[in-house]
C-alpha cells in the first residue's frame, strides 16, 4: 500500500473543500470495499478524508412522508431499522442479503453505493482493465465472465454493480442527496449509476469531490408489499449472481402498479422499466409476469458463459411477482 | 506515523502508527496480541473479528488511525479473569474447531451476533424481516456465515451458540 | 506407578490444547516474534513461462525502513534440490504465472508490501500452455504415482468384457483444480545464529522440513530446528515444504536478520500446491442381475514443467469391486501450471467421485437399488492383489447408513419429488481411504514428580493428535491423560512422519506405545524411581517394515439428501449422513469432528469449489476467498457422522484406521446422485453449480 495522510472531516463542507483541494484525495467511508482496494493497488488515494463523523448516521422519517437515511448511517442500522422493516422491507432484506454481520456494522450507506466491481480482472492490476487501467483492454469478454453483465455492456467493460442495497435502492427510485463543490444536489436513484460506455473508470455520474451526504426514500406505501430475492452460488456470503428487488401494488387480481431492479445483470443496479410499465394495469398472472420479464430481458446481449442468467433473471422475476401477488 | 490511544480489552495502549496500519496488524506485531488471526486481510474469512464498541467489525479492513477514541475487544479479553466466556466453554465442550484458527474470530463473531439477536435485528432468513426474530439453527447459520472455518466445524459451532443462546 | 479402572482410548476427552484455542493463547508460526525482526513480502511472477531479464530495484530501495531487494541475481545459492519447487531464486526461468521472482524485505510489514510492488520486472516472455485437454499431445505414462503406487493395473481383458456386458455404462467425468485454503496462509518465521537455522513453521511435518532445509543450506539437521506448536490446518498443502518457507530462510540468511514471512492467501493459489483437476472416463460392464463383469477407469491430469506430481485418482477403483477384468490407468501432462500436490484424500476424492457416480449410473441401468448394487459386487479379498483385507465392514456401513437415513422407503424415479418450488432428492456412495503407517520414534520419560512426559515431532494440525496420543500413552503407561503431558510440533523431539495420509495416529501411536511399554519395563526392572526420572525411547521402522501382507483399508457409505431450486437450480444439502469403519476410534468427540469436516469440505467440493484457469494469463483467476468459494456456515446444515467399531489385529498396537481424510471421499459422488434423483440431470463435471441445472 501506498503511504497516504489520513483526515478526519468534522462536517460535510471541510470534507469538500479537503478533496477539493487535494486531487488525491479519496473519502473514506466504512473502509470495507476502499481499504481493500488500497491493498490490491486498485485504489491508490495519498490522502484519506474519513468522512464517518461528517456526514449524518441518522435515519429519521422526512416532510415528505419518505426516510431521510444519513450517508454515514451503517448498513446494519438501515437494515434494522423498524421504519425500513415494515414500509421497505426489501431494502431491509437487501441490505441483510450483503457481505456479512460485521461487513455491515462497518459498511456505510453511502460507501456501500460507491463499492467498485469484483470483476476478477478489475481487482488485479498485473492484467489489463479499462476501469483499473482505462485504455489497457477488456480480458473479462474472452475471458471469465459468468458473473458479469448481460444488459448494458459495452466493448470496453462487462462489469457488474456489486451491490445488493443500490438494486432495492433503484427499485424504489431513491433521491441520493450530493455536496459538491458547487452545491448541493440531488441525484435520482437509477441514474446515480451510468453504464460503461467507452468510460467504464467512472462508475457513477459523481464529479470530482462529491460527497454523498444522505439517501431520501420516497413515500411509496405500497413498498410495504415488497421483496428482495438473491441467487448466489454459496448459501450466504457471496455476491450476487442475479437478483431481483420488486414492490407489488395489486388488488382484485389486477397490478396497479410495480416497481422492479435487478441486480447481478448489469454496470448499474438495472431499473426494469419496460416490465413495469407492460405490467401496470395488465392481470396479476404468471403469463403476464413472464411476457414482462421477456420484454425486459430481449434487451440483454449475454456473452457465451453468463447466457444462462437471461432465463435465470426470468424465472426469479416471474416468481417473485407471483409470490407477491398472491 | 500517528500518536494514538488505543483502548483494548480495558487496558490503554499508547502507539505509533502507519496510517496503512490495519487494526489487525496494529493488534498482532505491535502489541503482541495475536488471537486474532489474519487468514485473507481482504475481510473474507472473519478470522480477524473483533469488537469495536461492541459491534464485530473485521479488523483486517479497520485502519487502526481510526479508533482512536473507540473501545476495542478480542478474544483475549472475552474471559472473565481465568473464567472463560460461556462461549469459550461451550466451543470446547462441542468441539466447535479443530485447528483453532478461526476460532478467535467465531468466538468474537458469536458474541457481537448474540447481541443483535437480542436487539431484535433480522437476517436474510427471517421469514417476516417486520418479526423479533426467533433464534433458531437456521438463524444462527446465516448470522455466522461471515466466519469461514475450513476444519468444518460449522455443526459444533452451531451447536455451541444454540447453547449458549438458550 | 498409578493404576487406573479403564482404558482412554475410546473416551470422549476435550482437545487438551481447548483453552489455549479459544482465549487466543496459541501460538502460530506468525505469531513468535524474534528480536530485531524484519518482514519479508514476496513477489511473483506476471508472466507463464519465459525469463526474468532484470529487475529495477532502485525505486524500492529508497523506500523507507527497506532492507534488501533480494531476486536471483543475488539470492544465496543453494544446493540443488529433487523438486525444483525449492530450488528458490536459484535461476532467471519462470515455470508458471505466480512463482516466486524476488522478496522484499523491510523493517515493516507495509513498507516491505509497498517495495514489493513498486518492482519493475522486465520479462522475455513465452507462449504459454496451460489448459488440460483428454487430447493434448503431451499426455504420458509416468512411471508410477503418488504414494508408490503403479501407474496402470490390468486384470483379465477388460475390453472383450465390455463388449459381452449386456449392461454398460460409460462415462466421461471431471474434476476441476481445487485449492486446500487453510485458514491459516502458510508462514515462516526464520532465524538464523550461529548454531543454525531456527523456524517456527506452519507445517504438517517438522522433521521433514528440518530434513529438507538443511540439504538445501547443506548443514546437517542438527543444526536446523523446526518449531510448529500449533498449525491452522493444511489438508495437504503444508505436508511439505514448498517455495515460501524457503524463501523465508534465504531472505533471513541474506539480511542476516530474523525474518518473518506469510504467503499472503492470493499468492497461495500458486505457490502452495493445489489438487490437479481430472478428466476421467469409466467404463463399467455388468450382467443383468449389476454383477460387475468388467471395470476401466481411466484419468488424465496435470502436473507443472519443474516437477512431476501424478496423482493415484484411479487407485480406489482397485479395491472397491469385485469383477474379473479390470483396467485402471494414468496419464499426466506437464503445463505451465503451477504445481499440484496433495489435497486432502489426493486421488481417492476425485476417483471416487467418478467411479461412484458410475455405480449410481449402473443402478439406474440396471433397475437395482444403488445400496444393493454395491452389496453384491463385494469382494471377497483385495480384488487386484488377492491379499485379504484386514478387516472390511463397507456392506454394514451401507446397510447401517440405509438404515439410520431411511432408505427404504426411497422410490428411485428421478425428478418426482416437488415441494414448494424444490425439487428433493437422495443419494448415496461409499467411501474408502487407506490404512497406512509410516515410521517414527518417540520417548517416554517418567518424571520425578511422577509425571510423565511423552515426546515425538508430531504436528496437531487440528485432528486432535496431541488429545489422542495423550490419551494412547495414558493407556499404555497405565495412568490417566491428567498425568501425562504430550510434546509434538518439534523437530529437536524424536523424529516422525508427517501428519498426512491419515496415518499420523497409527504411525505416532505406535511409536508412543512402544516407548511407553518400554518405559514401564525400565521402571519395573530398577525398582525406585532414580532422582533424575526414567526415559525410554521407541523406533517404529523394524516393526512396520515386519508388518504381516493385508490389503488395510477404511470404508463407509454416505447418504445425502438434496434440495435443488426449481427457478434458480440452487442446490443445497439438506442432510448429509457418514457411516464408516476406521478400526477402532480413539476419541469419539474428535473423530467425529473429523468425519463431520471431511465430510463438509466434500460437500464444499460438490457444490463450490474450482479454481479457474485463466487461459490468456496462465494464471487462477479466482484467487481469494470471496471468488474461490468454500462452504459457509449457511450451507452446512443437518451433517451426521457415526461408525461401525471395528476389532482388526492387524493393524497396529491401538487398532485403528486413518479418518483424516475418509470423510470427503464419497460425499461429492453422494450428493451428484442425489442431485440426479432430485432433478433427473446428471451433473459429471463438478462443481455442481446452478447454471448447470437451470432448466
Amino acid at each position: 500500500m501506498k503511504p497516504f495522510d489520513y483526515q478526519r472531516a468534522a462536517d460535510t463542507r471541510s470534507a469538500v473543500a479537503a478533496l477539493s483541494r487535494q486531487p488525491e484525495a479519496m473519502y473514506l467511508g466504512g473502509g470495507t470495499n476502499l481499504v481493500d482496494l488500497m491493498r490490491l493497488g486498485v485504489a491508490t488515494p495519498a490522502v484519506l478524508v474519513d468522512v464517518t463523523r461528517a456526514t449524518s448516521e441518522a435515519i429519521e422519517e422526512s416532510s415528505g412522508g419518505g426516510l431521510l437515511i444519513g450517508a454515514a448511517a451503517r448498513n446494519s442500522d438501515l437494515a434494522a431499522h423498524p421504519v425500513v422493516r415494515h414500509r421497505y422491507p426489501m431494502l431491509a432484506q437487501a441490505v441483510l442479503a450483503g457481505a456479512s454481520g460485521q461487513i455491515r456494522n462497518m459498511a456505510t450507506v453511502g460507501g456501500n453505493l460507491l463499492q467498485r466491481t469484483r470483476c476478477s480482472y478489475f481487482q488485479d492490476i498485473a492484467k489489463p482493465c479499462n476501469k483499473h487501467r482505462p485504455g489497457s483492454g477488456c480480458p473479462a469478454r474472452e475471458g471469465d465472465h459468468r458473473n458479469l453483465a448481460i444488459i448494458g455492456h459495452s466493448s470496453s467493460c462487462v462489469a457488474t454493480h456489486p451491490s445488493d442495497m443500490a438494486v432495492a435502492l433503484a427499485a424504489l427510485g431513491a433521491s441520493v442527496h450530493v455536496e459538491g463543490v458547487e452545491g448541493t444536489r440531488t441525484v435520482p436513484m437509477p441514474g446515480l449509476h451510468r453504464l460503461p460506455g467507452d468510460e467504464p473508470e467512472r462508475d457513477t455520474v459523481l464529479e470530482p469531490g462529491d460527497l454523498i451526504t444522505a439517501v431520501e426514500l420516497p413515500a411509496l406505501p405500497y413498498a410495504s408489499r415488497s421483496r428482495y430475492r438473491k441467487v448466489r452460488d454459496r448459501a450466504s456470503f457471496a455476491f450476487a449472481v442475479v437478483s431481483v428487488a420488486v414492490a407489488l401494488d395489486e388488488a382484485d387480481g389486477v397490478v396497479r402498479d410495480c416497481r422492479i431492479a435487478l441486480g447481478g445483470v448489469a454496470h448499474v443496479p438495472w431499473r426494469a422499466t419496460l416490465a413495469e410499465s407492460a405490467l401496470r394495469g395488465a392481470p396479476a398472472t404468471a403469463e403476464e409476469f413472464t411476457r414482462a420479464a421477456d420484454l425486459e430481458l430481449a434487451g440483454a446481449r449475454p456473452l457465451p458463459d453468463n447466457a444462462f442468467k437471461v432465463p435465470l433473471v426470468r424465472n426469479v422475476l416471474v416468481r417473485v411477482l407471483s409470490e407477491l401477488a398472491s | 506515523m500517528t500518536d494514538m490511544l488505543l483502548s483494548i480489552n480495558g487496558d490503554e495502549y499508547p502507539v505509533v502508527v502507519d496510517t496503512r496500519e490495519t487494526l489487525l496488524d496494529t493488534l498482532r506485531e505491535r502489541l503482541d496480541l495475536t488471537g486474532a488471526k489474519k487468514g485473507c486481510d481482504h475481510g473474507q474469512c472473519g478470522a480477524c473479528t473483533v469488537l469495536v464498541d461492541g459491534r464485530r467489525v473485521k479488523s483486517c479492513l479497520t485502519l487502526t488511525v481510526t479508533l482512536d477514541d473507540r473501545e476495542i475487544t478480542t478474544v483475549e479479553g472475552l474471559a472473565d479473569g481465568d473464567r472463560p466466556h460461556p462461549l469459550q466453554a461451550a466451543f470446547i465442550a462441542h468441539d466447535a474447531f479443530q485447528c483453532g484458527y478461526c476460532t478467535p474470530g467465531q468466538l468474537c463473531s458469536a458474541v457481537g451476533m448474540l447481541a443483535e439477536a437480542a436487539a431484535g435485528w433480522p437476517s436474510v432468513v427471517t421469514e417476516d424481516v417486520c418479526a423479533e426474530p426467533v433464534l433458531d439453527e437456521e438463524e444462527i447459520r446465516e448470522r455466522m456465515s461471515g466466519n469461514l472455518c475450513r476444519c468444518g466445524a460449522y455443526v459444533n459451532i452451531v451447536a455451541a451458540i444454540g447453547e449458549v443462546a438458550r | 506407578m498409578t493404576t487406573t479402572a479403564r482404558p482412554y482410548v475410546g473416551t470422549a476427552l476435550d482437545r487438551v490444547e481447548g483453552m489455549e484455542k479459544v482465549t487466543g493463547r496459541a501460538r502460530y508460526a506468525y505469531e513468535h516474534s524474534p528480536d530485531e525482526l524484519a518482514y519479508a513480502v514476496p513477489v511473483q511472477a506476471s508472466i507463464a513461462r519465459g525469463e526474468v531479464r532484470a529487475i529495477d530495484v532502485q525505486a524500492a530501495l529508497t523506500i523507507p525502513g527497506v532492507i534488501a531487494i533480494i531476486w536471483h541475481r543475488n539470492a544465496p545459492r543453494l544446493a540443488p534440490a529433487d523438486n525444483a519447487e525449492l530450488s528458490v531464486l536459484q535461476s532467471a526461468r519462470v515455470a508458471y504465472r505466480g512463482q516466486y521472482i524476488a522478496v522484499a524485505v523491510a523493517e515493516t510489514l507495509q513498507a516491505a508490501g509497498e517495495a514489493a510492488r513498486s518492482l519493475s520486472v522486465d520479462y522475455a516472455g513465452e507462449p504459454h500452455d496451460t489448459e488440460l485437454r483428454a487430447d493434448h499431445p503431451g499426455l504420458y505414462r509416468p512411471e508410477k504415482v503418488n504414494a508408490g503406487y503403479p501407474t496402470d493395473s490390468e486384470h483379465g481383458d477388460p475390453d472383450a468384457a465390455m463388449e459381452a456386458a449386456p449392461i454398460r455404462v460409460d462415462a466421461t467425468y471431471s474434476t476441476p483444480a481445487e485449492h486446500n485454503n487453510p485458514m491459516e496462509p502458510h508462514a515462516t518465521v526464520a532465524r538464523w545464529d550461529a548454531d543454525g537455522l531456527t523456524l517456527y513453521d506452519s507445517t504438517q511435518g517438522a522433521s521433514a522440513v528440518r530434513a529438507t532445509l538443511a540439504a538445501l543450506f547443506t548443514m546437517p539437521p542438527a543444526n536446523v530446528r523446526v518449531i510448529a506448536s500449533h498449525v491452522g490446518g493444511g489438508f495437504g498443502s503444508k505436508g511439505q515444504p514448498l517455495a515460501p518457507v524457503v524463501l523465508a530462510a534465504l531472505a533471513a540468511k541474506h539480511v542476516t536478520r530474523p525474518v518473518k514471512l506469510a504467503v499472503p492467501r492470493q499468492q497461495m493459489f500458486a505457490v502452495t500446491g493445489y489438487r490437479t483437476p481430472t478428466i476421467q472416463r469409466v467404463r463399467l460392464g455388468a450382467d443383468v442381475d449389476g454383477r460387475l463383469t468388467a471395470i476401466v477407469h481411466e484419468a488424465i491430469e496435470q502436473c507443472s514443467t519443474i516437477r512431476e506430481f501424478a496423482e493415484q485418482t484411479t487407485t480406489p477403483t482397485r479395491i472397491m469391486y469385485a469383477a474379473p477384468n479390470r483396467r485402471t490407468t494414468h496419464r499426466v501432462v506437464k503445463l505451465d501450471v503451477p504445481t499440484p500436490s496433495w489435497m486432502r484424500a489426493p486421488g481417492e476424492a476425485p476417483g471416487m467421485f467418478a467411479l461412484e457416480s458410475a455405480m449410481d449410473e449402473l443402478a439406474i441401468a440396471c433397475g437395482i437399488d444403488p445400496v444393493e448394487l454395491r452389496v453384491r459386487n463385494e469382494p471377497d479379498a483385495d480384488p487386484e492383489s488377492g491379499e485379504p483385507f484386514s478387516s472390511r465392514n463397507l456392506v454394514a456401513c451401507l446397510r447401517e447408513g440405509a438404515r439410520r437415513f431411511g432408505w427404504a422407503d426411497r422410490d428411485p424415479t428421478p425428478g418426482a419429488r416437488l415441494v414448494g418450488r424444490t425439487l428433493i432428492g437422495t443419494g448415496v456412495a461409499a467411501s474408502t481411504y487407506p490404512a497406512y503407517r509410516s515410521p517414527s520414534q518417540a520417548s517416554a520419560r517418567l518424571e520425578p514428580d511422577g509425571r510423565y512426559t511423552v515426546r515425538i515431532a508430531a504436528t496437531d494440525i487440528g485432528t486432535g493428535a496431541r488429545t489422542v496420543l495423550t490419551q494412547i500413552a495414558a493407556d499404555a503407561l497405565r495412568t490417566s491423560p491428567d498425568r501425562v503431558t504430550v510434546e509434538i510440533g518439534d523437530s529437536a523431539l524424536p523424529p516422525a512422519t508427517l501428519a498426512g495420509g491419515s496415518m499420523g495416529t497409527a504411525s505416532w501411536g505406535t511409536a508412543v506405545v512402544r516407548a511407553c511399554e518400554a518405559l514401564r519395563e525400565q521402571v519395573s526392572r530398577s525398582g525406585d524411581l532414580p532422582s533424575a526420572g526414567l526415559e525410554a525411547a521407541a523406533d517404529t521402522k523394524e516393526e512396520i517394515g515386519a508388518q504381516e501382507r493385508f490389503s488395510r483399508h477404511a470404508f463407509g457409505a454416505q447418504f445425502a439428501e438434496v434440495g435443488v431450486d426449481v427457478d434458480t437450480g440452487e442446490a443445497r444439502v439438506l442432510r448429509l449422513l457418514g457411516v464408516f469403519a476406521a478400526g477402532r476410534i480413539v476419541n469419539p468427540k474428535t473423530a467425529r469432528s473429523q468425519f463431520i469436516g471431511g465430510m463438509t469440505m466434500g460437500l464444499s467440493t460438490a457444490l463450490f469449489e474450482e479454481s479457474l484457469m485463466d487461459r490468456e494469463f496462465g494464471d487462477y483467476l479466482n484467487r481469494d476467498l470471496a471468488q474461490y468459494h468454500v462452504a459457509a456456515c449457511a450451507d452446512v446444515r443437518d451433517i451426521e457422522a457415526v461408525w461401525i467399531e471395528e476389532d482388526d489385529p492387524h493393524l497396529n498396537p491401538m487398532g485403528t484406521k486413518g479418518i483424516g481424510e475418509i470423510g470427503i471421499v464419497g460425499t461429492a459422488a453422494a450428493i451428484a446422485n442425489a442431485v440426479h434423483h432430485a432433478t433427473g440431470i446428471r451433473i459429471r463435471d463438478l462443481p455442481i453449480r446452478l447454471d448447470k441445472l437451470l432448466r
